[in-house]
């Protein structure tokens, strides 16, 4: 990600603010997400990730700051813009979020059925929809209830779901926490493998030092708000300053 | 004082969380016509809610309907008036009884029903994950149920009357005798329609008001598995309430209309 101060990022965030009552959790965050990279921002829990993460979709309003998405500015897009801007978004969300009143293949074919023929996406619905478990190694689970399925496979359906549009941008809201370190590799691995079969951008959100290690091309930390600090792993985790350190000592 | 600061602040919330309903009921009323239109979803509502439901509100009315009429024949009989019984039971079975019995039972299972199913989907992010998708999730979620309970309230409140009023046509066969074409014709004979048009009317108002309340309760619900519990429980004590006044509403409004 050498070159990305000659490219327009993709994604882009500027003094983003965001309060509840008194309590000032965004102060001003800025972050710019380049085509094709990895964008790992970590904080501790409270600092707001999920927060800026949710205004980056829309799910929660900002105070001022703005956010472009695709030259988009989400802060001022009317609903049926955003939900159209929404369609090129995947996002996996921390605890899956699987429709639980459906079974795997209907949690896939849900965005499909609304927006295959606007994103004039000409396959049909089950070879999409077996394409999306294959590659995340599930397609045995097609018709089985989330119910049904242990943690790990949840996210793998949760992150196939956040794929089957094929969207460019992917946001992943803790994708590791609450799974074994082992589940959590192959999450790690299954991010990795594709980002590189598909080429999207992603930005990750987690307080998982080893996901940051393995998956990241450049981190931010969120610090109280702002952006605390922003370098490689190999910068920050070498990192003198003490409020860095106490991230990757753990 | 603290009684009294107490008693101000519940009242302040109860008024503002009145006004938040309205407002979801304006919302309701803004997007209903507005494309896209989730017809399978609503079919499934549809669904869920009147079939589903049929075996409830009929065994209940079946017994209501045997109850009342146990009940009041010695009454009646006391005043040699037991052949009033089907015109006194058609008429306050119609009328009144059938229609807020059934919407009872129907805020009981449909109303938390669907408060606990929306309140979790709340609370494990599924709304969110369809609002994420590009799916709007009050068009989804909400339109649908809403309608569904207003197009299957008046169907069900038909049904549980026709299952009450043959369950006190059984028993005056078997205690008085009386044939159920008998039975049958002095019920239709005193049934007017003034008798019925308010009632029909009225049924759709309950059915909106179960959707409303139930749909309201989930779509805001607090976090965690005690919210989804809240919401289930306030749905059912919130639409019970409000069935009654909208009862009350439309005694009011017939009796000026029909003079009943």
């Amino acid at each position: 990600m050498g070159s990305e101060t000659n490219i327009s990022p993709i994604l882009e965030i500027k003094n983003l603010e965001k309060s509840f009552g008194n309590n000032k959790v965004l102060k001003g965050f800025n972050l710019q997400l380049f085509e094709g990279e990895n964008l790992v921002v970590m904080g501790k829990s409270g600092s707001g990730k999920s927060v800026m993460i949710k205004c980056l979709v829309g799910l929660i309003q900002a105070d001022s700051g703005s956010i472009h998405i695709k030259d988009n500015d989400i802060t001022i897009l009317g609903q049926t813009e955003l939900d159209v801007l929404r369609t090129e978004i995947g996002f996996l969300f921390q605890g899956s979020a699987l429709y639980d009143s459906m079974t795997v293949r209907e949690n896939l074919e849900f965005p499909l059925r609304r927006h295959k023929k606007k994103l004039n996406m000409h396959e049909k619905t089950e070879t999409l929809v077996v394409e999306a478990l294959e590659n995340v190694g599930l397609a045995d689970a097609i018709d089985l209830m989330p119910a049904e399925l242990s943690g790990g496979m949840k996210r793998r359906v949760a992150l196939a779901r956040a794929l089957i549009l094929k969207p460019k941008i992917i946001l992943y809201d803790e994708p590791t926490t609450g799974l074994d370190p082992i589940t959590a590799k192959e999450i790690i691995q299954l991010m990795r493998t594709i980002q590189k079969k598909y080429g999207t951008s992603s930005l990750i959100i987690t307080h998982d030092v080893d996901c940051a290690r393995v998956i990241s091309n450049r981190i931010i930390l969120l610090v109280d708000g702002i952006n605390y600090a922003e370098g490689t792993y190999a910068d920050l985790s070498h990192s003198d300053d003490p409020n860095i350190k106490a991230f990757f000592k753990q | 004082m603290a009684n009294a600061v107490h008693i101000v602040e519940r009242t302040k919330a109860f008024f503002v969380e009145i006004g938040d309903i309205s407002f979801f009921a304006g919302r309701y009323f803004r997007e209903v016509f507005k494309a896209p239109f989730e017809f399978k979803e609503l079919i499934r509502q549809c669904y869920n809610i009147g079939n589903r439901s049929l075996l409830l509100v009929g065994v209940t009315g079946f017994i209501l309907g045997l109850v009342f009429t146990l009940q009041s024949r010695p009454t009646l009989m006391e005043f040699g008036a037991e052949s009033w019984m089907p015109s006194m039971v058609g008429i306050s079975i119609v009328r009144e009884i059938g229609p807020v019995i059934t919407a009872l039972i129907c805020a009981g299972r449909i109303g938390s029903g669907i408060g606990a199913e929306l309140g979790s989907m709340r609370v494990t992010e599924q709304i969110d994950a369809m609002e994420v998708s590009g799916t709007n999730p009050f068009k989804y979620l909400v339109i649908t149920r809403i309608t569904a309970a207003t197009l299957m309230l008046p169907l069900l409140i038909i049904f549980g009357d026709a299952i009450a009023l043959l369950g006190s046509a059984l028993v005056e066969n078997f205690k008085g005798g009386v044939s159920f074409q008998l039975y049958f014709n002095k019920v239709f004979d005193a049934l007017a329609f003034s008798d019925l048009l308010p009632a029909t009317v009225k049924s759709f108002f309950f059915g909106f008001a179960i959707g409303l309340i139930g749909c309201y309760k989930g779509y805001f619900c607090k976090k965690g598995t005690v919210g989804v519990g809240e919401a289930s429980n306030s749905a059912v004590v919130y639409t019970s309430m409000l069935l009654f006044v909208i009862d009350f509403i439309a005694v009011f409004v017939s009796d000026i209309f029909f003079e009943i």
